[in-house]
């Protein structure tokens, strides 16, 4: 292996991305009244790529998100999936067409075992009319096996939710979506509760989720976890999309200017200055 | 791929673990307990068979209501109406039979769907309010609670409705929901089959079926369910329909056993479905819960009801008695959704 741990993130040869991207947004943008929330966004995702979209609170990175995942509807501008414009009408669509958003409550019931809440909404069933029913032991079995593929080991299928501890909830959550054919995932701030360890373990868990072709769309306030995670990030700052940068063209002391606000923070320190 | 070491709960608790995934299991301890208890201070009278059978023909209308309003309560909702639609269902049937001449098996078929639409009401009223259910279902315990004795009334002149073995397909309906097997006081009525057998059912839908997944989803985390795509609504609307259900079989299951139905009866008893259901390990708070739960719950209340006077004490310490279970079950339920959430957050 020839590339740099430390620098690039990641942990076994990656991928490369494909040229054609699994999503383009064109021109987007949504307006709440009369105010702008997000205006002229251009980008396009690839898959093996981990994009990570940073930027202060009501820079519009939320709002990006979201619709992206069809939970809101954009007022401007189209979305692209492989290249035909498609309508997001509902996250349920939009899980659909693969792509997949995993909040930061992480939509695990906590007295429901493993199992259960890896298929919950998704539950396999056998047999046929009234004796249909829930394929228990292909359920555990699946479970187990995507597990596996992310190196993921929860332990007995059985326990409860409740008794994961927070990076094993979210890797449970990113199997889960994993499982259903993600071909974009939507990760809403994975490490904000987490402690260092947990944190490393969770960003080389969305490393292996890339690195299995999907395009990841990380959201993060922590730089250190966007550089080392991070092969693209955009920037976003009052509505608008202000850089859109690989990550060979950063430091992580760049990548933190940026993230800090850029230059916001330079405008501010004038308007300090001459105040 | 190498093995991921995701660093996990350093506190394993077995005891709150076991209460998760195997809730009934308490009160099957206390059922087991205070049979034990109550045959020592009745001096083994207890346990003869026509105290069991008492035992039985007390806890079977509480148990089958109860197992619904169980499922109900893992789906994160409550059902103040299920007494008093005990009453409804013997009152449709009444009227229908002895006043209209209609066939029983048409009264029951039409009381069935009218119980139905009450449910089908409060579980649509719920969902599109965002109102707590315990609200909406307590209007409907009113609005019937009126409407049961004031339609009886109305119809017959009496809020006594009699003679219902008189209508037509009295005798093949009473085989079906009240025979007896034995001879009394050692009689066992067909009704605990189907307060057995629907407790099973219950337990296969809530354990091996896709709904029971949605029940405990709807119950656990309303939000995550939605978002993943479980027909939150859906789950819920059946279940106020299943409640209601519930009630109409023991409703009319009753009209055709004792020939009469008092319009106003089954009032008050909707606490004895909840307090059943909470002492088998349901959290009123959902997401936890089983079918086979509320069914023992339902048991304890046939133990204590025929145990108390069985013991020699005033039949009135019944209530006591079963309040003061009620507080202990939710005690222990407190404390083991407490564990839950101080262990999610770690």
């Amino acid at each position: 292996m020839t590339t740099d741990q430390t620098t690039q993130g990641t942990e076994e040869a990656p991928s490369e991305p494909v040229d054609m991207p699994v999503l383009e947004v064109r021109g987007l943008g949504k307006r709440f009244g009369s105010v702008q929330a997000l205006q002229d966004v251009d980008v396009s995702l690839r898959a093996g790529e981990v994009t990570c979209v940073v930027g202060d609170n009501g820079a519009g990175k939320s709002v990006f998100i979201k619709m992206l995942c069809g939970l809101i509807r954009p007022s401007e501008g189209e979305i692209l999936l492989d290249g035909l414009a498609t309508e997001f009408s509902s996250p349920r669509r939009a899980r659909a067409l693969g792509i997949v958003a995993v909040y930061q409550d992480l939509a695990l019931a906590p007295m429901m075992s493993l199992w259960r809440n890896f298929f919950m909404g998704g539950e396999p069933v056998k047999g046929w009319w009234i004796f249909q029913r829930f394929d228990v032991a292909y359920a555990k079995e699946a479970m187990q096996r995507e597990l596996e593929k992310l190196g993921v080991d929860l332990g007995d299928p059985d326990r409860a939710a409740h008794t994961l501890s927070g990076g094993e909830r979210q890797g449970l959550a990113i199997a889960r979506a994993m499982y259903y054919g993600a071909r974009v995932l939507i990760l809403d701030e994975p490490t904000s509760a987490l402690g260092v360890r947990q944190s490393g373990a969770v960003l080389r868990l969305i490393r292996r989720a890339a690195q299995r072709g999907t395009a990841v769309v990380l959201v993060t306030p922590k730089p250190q976890h966007a550089f080392w995670v991070g092969d693209r990030f955009l920037v976003f700052q009052r509505g608008r999309l202000v850089e859109d940068r690989r990550s060979e063209t950063l430091t992580l002391e760049s990548l933190s200017y940026l993230m800090a606000g850029g230059g916001e923070v330079d405008e501010l320190e004038s308007a300090i200055a001459t105040a | 791929m190498s093995r991921l070491q995701i660093p996990a709960l350093s506190k394993a608790r077995p005891w709150v673990q076991t209460a998760v995934l195997r809730p009934e299991l308490g009160s099957l301890v206390a059922a087991v307990l205070l049979l034990m208890f109550f045959s020592i201070a009745s001096s083994g009278a207890m346990l003869e068979i026509p105290t069991l059978a008492r035992v039985l023909d007390t806890a079977w209308p509480y148990g089958i209501i109860a197992v619904a309003v169980g499922l109900l309560m893992i789906s994160g909702e409550f059902d103040l109406s299920t007494g008093v639609m005990v009453g409804t269902a013997g009152a449709l049937l009444g009227v229908m039979a002895t006043e209209w001449g209609m066939n029983l098996w048409l009264a029951l078929l039409l009381s069935l769907l009218i119980c139905l639409a009450l449910g089908l009401w409060n579980g649509i009223l719920v969902v599109w309010t965002g109102l707590p259910s315990f609200v909406i279902t307590l209007g409907t315990f009113f609005g019937l609670r009126g409407a049961n004795v004031a339609l009886s009334k109305y119809f017959t002149g009496d809020a006594l409705i009699e003679n219902i073995d008189d209508a037509a397909g009295y005798d093949s309906l009473h085989s079906i929901v009240a025979t007896v097997f034995g001879t009394a006081p050692s009689d066992f009525r067909v009704s605990l089959l189907w307060w057995g057998g629907f407790t099973l059912i219950a337990t296969w839908i809530l354990w091996r079926t896709k709904i029971g997944n949605w029940i405990f989803a709807t119950g656990g985390d309303r939000e995550a369910a939605r978002a993943v795509g479980v027909p939150v609504n859906g789950t819920k609307i059946g279940l106020f329909m299943l409640t209601a259900g519930a009630a109409w079989f023991v409703g009319v299951s009753n009209a055709v056993r004792y020939t009469s139905v008092q319009a106003g009866q089954g009032v008050g008893a909707e606490f004895f479905y909840i307090i059943a259901a909470v002492v088998g390990g349901c959290a009123m708070s959902g997401g936890r819960g089983s079918a086979i739960g509320p069914a023992i719950g339902a048991l304890i209340w046939g133990i204590a009801f025929v145990g108390i006077p069985h013991a020699g004490w005033n039949s009135d310490w019944r209530w006591a008695f079963y309040g003061v279970l009620l507080l202990l079950a939710t005690l222990i339920n407190h404390i083991v959704g407490e564990r839950v959430r101080t262990a999610r957050s770690g």
